[in-house]
């Protein structure tokens, strides 16, 4: 008898719990599971190509609630049906790249990680407009693309998901979950991003966005995502009520390209001056 | 179409352990030496720190006494799942210090038991903090996983096994799809066709092997789910 490590056991487990994916599909490897389900790389032999297989643990309408999202940040979804176990499962883009999660324990400056974020909301935003709430946005489920797409991922999810540390207050006592309830998660994804930040305006957005009364968050994740925005932009954030050294401290960034240019310019003044008085 | 999730074909040898056919009973009872020998073995060596001797002797010992006293036909299922309660039985035959002079024989012939091999596999992957019955469950695991690689290489096709061999079985995880289709002169879709088929195979053999050493359709259903998480 041949001798198995235990990698190789390991591997073997895997792959032999792939799933049977009918003639058009070929499973590859788990990328990854979740309460939701398990999702697989697989070959789409009709179209020659690698999509994302999403195999679904209890049959709900959860591909039609992703299909009807066509928006750049939102994953699309490719097909649907039943497996040959009587399985649901759902077919979706492949997406390559680096999971929130991971790409932010990288080094990377903190407007770049503000700019994914406000796409974040950007693509919950469309969804919340479509009537689509996610119920368990977390790093882990925002992939940042290899070309700089930022996509959500994992949407359709039951009233039971959410994941400890961005719940709502309120989603952990079961109650019904609103846009307000993805804005929570949102302000906890913020917070993830911001470890160690001293801002004030970015620490009060974040600390607004998971207040613990949902009447005291942004009604939409457009309003959070408008706000980073106007952090961006050196504009006053409605989640904080700036002192006047503050204002000229935000101002004097905002605008120090132009305060360079005026003191440069009232430098060569008094040189001119002085040049001509000697 | 729904198919059902675990194949019924293979009858218990467990269950064949009490039959009045004697040859069933040694047929059972070889099949249940090759899936556990090594697991004891180890466990004996690893948990209960006998020397090789000690070990080999307590080892063949066990399964002699065990097939002339028919004590394996005393398993209730209701109690403990079929691997408890033979590794129970054999902790208590270690207790006992039951250590005999004769050897596990089959059709008159003694059976060679290659300890050789299984000291070399002690350490080869060193348990990590696993108690007595964790090292147990995972040797049994690697000797069912061991089984149903022998028995997939004896069903199907050479080219399809020497694909399963160089992909899931080597510990080499670089090896790409691409790879393989360039080693064997395939198309890629073609290396995952094979592939996918041969694991199935695999997943089967799997279920078969366990199908054979459980009594009852409950406790199947429980091994499967802990060897291959599958869905009961």
């Amino acid at each position: 008898m041949r001798f198995l490590s235990d990698d190789a056991i390991a591997h073997l487990r895997e792959v032999a719990e792939l799933p049977d994916a009918g003639d058009r599909y070929r499973v590859i490897r788990e990328l990854g599971r979740g309460g939701m389900g398990v999702v697989y790389e697989v070959h789409d032999a009709e179209l020659d190509r690698s999509v994302a297989m999403k195999v679904i643990a209890d049959p709900h309408s959860e591909a039609r609630t992703i299909a009807r999202l066509e928006h750049p940040g939102i994953v699309p979804v490719h097909d649907a049906g039943r497996l040959p176990d009587g399985r649901l499962f759902y077919t979706m883009k492949l997406v390559r790249g680096t999971r929130l999660d991971a790409f932010a324990r990288e080094s990377h400056p903190r407007t770049e990680l503000l700019r994914i974020f406000t796409r974040v909301c950007d693509a919950v935003a469309f969804a919340h407009a479509n009537g689509v709430v996610h119920r368990d946005l977390k790093p882990e489920n925002v992939m940042v693309g290899e070309f700089g797409a930022v996509l959500v991922m994992d949407w359709g999810t039951t009233a039971i998901a959410g994941t400890p540390g961005y719940m709502a207050p309120e989603q952990q006592r079961g109650s019904e979950a609103d846009a307000r309830t993805d804005v929570h998660a949102l302000g906890a994804m913020l917070s993830f991003l911001l470890r160690g930040e001293k801002d004030r305006r970015l620490n009060a957005i974040a600390s607004k966005a998971t207040a613990t009364n949902p009447a005291d968050r942004y009604a939409n994740a457009q309003e959070l995502g408008a706000d980073v925005t106007r952090f961006l932009d050196g504009e006053p954030v409605t989640a904080y009520r700036e002192n006047v050294f503050e204002q000229l401290g935000r101002l004097a960034v905002r605008y120090q390209m132009l305060i360079a240019l005026i003191a440069a310019y009232l430098l060569m003044r008094a040189i001119v001056f002085f040049w001509f008085r000697l | 179409m729904t198919v059902a999730p675990f194949p019924t074909t293979r009858r218990s040898v467990v269950l064949a352990l009490a039959s009045d056919d004697a040859a069933a009973r040694t047929r059972a009872f070889d099949t249940l030496v090759a899936l556990y020998w090594k697991p004891l073995y180890k466990y004996a060596r690893v948990a209960w720190r006998r020397t090789r001797e000690d070990a080999e002797d307590l080892t063949q010992s066990f399964f002699v006494r065990a097939f002339e006293k028919e004590s394996l036909a005393t398993y209730d299922a209701s109690k403990a799942s079929f691997r408890t309660f033979l590794r129970l039985l054999f902790d208590r035959s270690i207790s006992n210090e039951q250590k005999a002079s004769a050897r596990i024989k089959r059709g008159g012939g003694e059976v060679h038991l290659d300890f050789d091999a299984a000291e070399a596999e002690i350490g080869r992957d060193e348990p990590r903090g696993a108690t007595p019955e964790e090292y147990f469950q995972a040797e049994w695991v690697r000797s069912v996983f061991g089984v149903a690689v022998d028995r997939l290489r004896e069903r199907c096709d050479a080219t399809d096994f020497e694909l399963f061999e160089a992909y899931d079985l080597d510990d080499d995880r670089t090896l790409t799809y691409r790879d393989l289709a360039t080693r064997f002169g395939f198309a890629e879709t073609t290396v995952t066709n094979h592939l996918a088929a041969t694991r199935r195979r695999f997943r089967e053999i799997v279920l078969d092997t366990l199908r054979e050493v459980t009594a009852t359709d409950a406790e199947f259903r429980a091994e499967a789910k802990s060897l291959l998480g599958a869905k009961a």
